[in-house]
């Protein structure tokens, strides 16, 4: 599925990087460490962490993950807006902490959320 | 003579600029057509490169060459250097100061990501002098 309809599904508000909307994302990614993060997170996944900065941006681009989701109402810094903007890097934000946005990106990406609606 | 010779400037403590070397590089490795898994281990390690520059070398150069089949990155500083390279190359050793790690960054895994990414790795390191990385990464192999 693409972020967007994740991100329409899940309630997560767009704050920057409007182009890649379109982004399909088939996995979840989740950590604070931008090394850790960058070595490991996969292309495709939809990153959740709580790092608005510029860096996290730089790290997303270039570990090619579908779009940032910053949890728990954490800031994007203007800067770190502004270069997602540029790069097309999709970031969202939400208020439910990383433990709560991961269980609602399982619902949605393993088509559990649909199973449940049609019972 | 490589295909493709690309020199960079990287400024020391400036982490709003970090990653546009290695952006840039992606870039125009994604133009030539090289496969994914390449450009992506090319990027990793320029970045992780980049960001060890700004934070411990006092800035530096980053010299990429591009070949059809392998792409070369050496990044030179006249920093510090690294006094001990065996202990510096293991996951969770870091020396980075506490407002780096309130970045993201301060791991210890930078140099550990690199040879992770890399198929090629030499650290040549004096004290006081500098410290030059070596990289290379082969389209096809690792991944």
């Amino acid at each position: 599925m693409t972020i967007n309809d994740l991100a329409q599904a899940c309630g997560w508000k767009l704050l920057a990087g409007e182009d890649g909307q379109e982004n399909e994302v088939d996995g979840c990614y989740i950590g604070d460490l931008l090394s850790w993060v960058m070595g490991r997170a996969q292309s495709g996944n939809v990153w959740l962490t709580v790092m608005g900065n510029l860096n996290a941006i730089a790290v997303a681009a270039l570990a090619d993950v579908s779009g940032i989701v910053l949890c728990e109402d954490s800031a994007l810094d203007p800067d770190a807006k502004k270069r997602a903007g540029m790069q097309g890097i999709p970031v969202y934000g939400c208020s439910p902490n990383l433990y709560q946005t991961a269980v609602s990106v399982y619902e949605q990406i393993s088509g559990l959320a649909e199973q449940l609606a049609d019972i | 003579m490589s295909m493709l010779h690309l020199e960079y400037q990287v400024p020391g403590d400036d982490f709003t600029r970090a990653g546009e070397a290695s952006g840039d590089v992606k870039h125009k490795l994604k133009k030539l057509g090289y496969e994914p898994d390449a450009i992506r281990r090319v990027a990793i390690a320029m970045y992780e490169g980049e960001i060890n520059l700004v934070i411990h070398g006092g800035g530096g150069e980053a010299v990429v060459d591009v070949d059809p089949d392998r792409v070369d990155i050496a990044l030179i500083d006249q920093g510090p250097g690294i006094p001990d390279v065996e202990q510096a190359m293991q996951a969770g050793w870091s020396t980075a100061p506490d407002n780096v790690r309130a970045l993201g960054f301060g791991a210890g895994m930078g140099l550990p990501n690199m040879k992770k990414y890399t198929d090629e790795m030499t650290i040549d390191s004096t004290v006081g002098v500098g410290t030059t990385v070596k990289m290379t990464v082969v389209p096809g192999r690792k991944g």
